[in-house]
């Protein structure tokens, strides 16, 4: 399915400035692996040690949180838009 | 910008100092941004007796929260009275219960006071001419008449289902309102976007490792006013999290500077079933969020998507605490409990305290002879509309002594009944 990633100003130093890409991807590990491929600089940024997303990074798609849609087994729809955006926290 | 203190943002995770800048994440590793001190230099500034010299407010801390230098309140926020809770404990046969009153909280009465107040004197430094925040509603009063006060721009955004109360005790300090057809959580995650975009001082977005450590005053004010020191147990309600994190920074702050004696305090978090995400994973003993959708009459506590609900699950605990959570109905009896007993109006956050700790004694994770503090972070004349009929509309009767004493004679049966009526709804 092609679908398109936003990128948040915070993680634009890591993709030479691009804001959103479009490709093709069938779920969330697929896109994952995309952006990898596409910006090596950006997955440590994304991933953690283990590889798994970074606790703090919430996926949308089409304004919905990826997790209230079955998360990494979400199969993505044609021309979906995925939002990557951190999460706010402060405490300790 | 540059200017001398002795605090710097830090990054939770990796550890790396960011000095000090309108930035909440840490733009290599997106952990979130925290504010940490030179303790060893604010030691000699910080003692008990130069805080006894401070204003009554919560500037008497100034020294432990991060201010531009020379900065200059404008609002005595804080400083909150803490009040024994005799008849409340005896309902519960809790000796040393009480109650931190963030009910009377100026200038918006609710704890938010606390961290828009530290938030804004950033905004100011920073040179922003406009404040913004997401809110559950306490939050959007709190922004939009401080930046009246102090003389910013403001814009609200909340979630459309807000009350009455909490939306036109923001339109009339001129704010800008936006409400969104949507959750918290969406009004929240379109704000992240819109702070992306916009040249503009979100309190809770970027602005966010500030505003928070506004929350530690009510745990030094706990510890001050319990004759400096600490508490067995804080029950503490939660929406992002934050608060119940903040009280424990503070404590820990204290000691840290020999301002209390060492000594364990158990973290109790306060959630309305209805969106109970960070009590639902203690309850499981899971340390990550599952997030929910909200459906509560606590709409102040209404975030099922809890920024900082990793960092409170951890709080708890390592402290050997809990967390509870209760119904809507138990929401509204826990109020006209608290009212009933101590005189005290809260809202339906303070509601949510009140019954969970009720849940808490009766679990025997709280004992009764233990110094105990519940946070009540508002004031129920916000969130009137869960009372609505709760109580027989009066009629209007002839300003007349015999038609009084008429009155009274009917009415003490039916007194009666009501009063047996709630009494039966508390009991415990």
């Amino acid at each position: 399915m092609t679908i398109t990633v936003q990128i948040p100003t915070a993680l634009r130093r890591h993709t030479a400035g691009i804001d959103r890409i479009t490709c093709t991807a069938a779920n969330l590990t697929e896109m994952l692996s995309t952006l990898d491929h596409k910006f090596p600089d950006l997955k440590p940024h994304l991933r953690d040690e283990a590889g798994q997303l970074r606790r703090f990074l919430n996926v949308y798609v089409n304004e919905e949180d990826i997790r209230f849609l079955g998360g990494y087994s979400y199969v993505f729809q044609e021309g979906d838009e995925v939002l990557l955006v951190p999460s706010i926290a402060g405490g300790k | 910008m540059t200017f001398t203190t002795n605090y710097e943002l830090r990054c939770r995770d990796c550890g790396k100092g960011w000095g000090n800048q309108p930035k909440s994440i840490c733009e290599d590793c997106f952990s979130p941004l925290e504010v940490s001190y030179d303790y060893d230099a604010l030691r000699a500034a910080f003692s008990r007796d130069k805080i006894a010299q401070g204003p009554p407010s919560m500037w008497r801390y100034s020294a432990l929260l991060p201010l531009p230098p020379d900065y200059n309140p404008v609002l005595p926020a804080g400083f909150t009275p803490l009040l024994r809770a005799s008849r409340l404990g005896n309902q519960w046969g809790a000796s040393h219960l009480f109650l931190k009153n963030d009910a009377v909280c100026v200038p918006t009465l609710s704890f938010k006071d606390r961290v828009v107040a530290v938030a804004l004197a950033q905004a100011r430094a920073f040179g922003f001419d406009t404040v913004a925040c997401s809110s559950t509603g306490n939050l959007a009063n709190s922004v939009a008449a401080q930046a009246a006060r102090n003389g910013f721009k403001s814009w609200i955004f909340i979630p459309g289902d807000l009350e009455p109360a909490k939306i036109i005790g923001t339109q009339v300090f001129g704010a800008k309102l936006v409400r969104i057809a949507g959750s918290y959580d969406q009004v929240n995650r379109l704000c992240s976007q819109i702070a992306d975009e916009r040249h503009w001082g979100f309190v809770n977005v970027n602005l966010r490792p500030y505003y928070a450590e506004g929350s530690k005053t009510v745990g030094f004010e706990i510890a001050e006013q319990l004759g400096w020191r600490l508490p067995d147990n804080v029950v503490v309600p939660m929406a992002g999290g934050s608060l119940i994190t903040k009280i424990k920074k503070a404590f820990t702050e204290l000691i840290e500077l020999n301002l209390v004696e060492p000594k364990p305090v158990k973290f109790f978090g306060a959630q309305a079933t209805g969106c109970s995400p960070i009590s639902a994973a203690v309850k499981c003993g899971n340390s990550e969020i599952d997030p929910q959708k909200p459906s509560t009459i606590a709409r102040s506590l209404a975030i099922g998507n809890p920024a900082d609900g990793h960092y409170a699950i951890q709080a708890i605990g390592k402290s050997g605490g809990w967390a509870e959570d209760v119904s809507d109905p138990e929401i509204v009896d826990s109020i006209q409990l608290l009212a009933q007993t101590e005189g005290i109006f809260t809202e339906t956050a303070g509601g949510v305290t009140v019954g969970c700790a009720r849940k808490l004694y009766r679990q025997d994770r709280i004992l009764p002879e233990e110094t105990t503090v519940l946070c009540i972070t508002g004031n129920g004349l916000k969130t009137t509309d869960v009372l609505f009929g709760k109580y027989a509309e009066e009629n209007a009767i002839p300003p007349k002594l015999a038609e009084f004493n008429r009155y009274m004679e009917a009415g003490e049966d039916s007194l009666a009944q009501t009063r047996g009526e709630v009494a039966e709804t508390v009991e415990v």
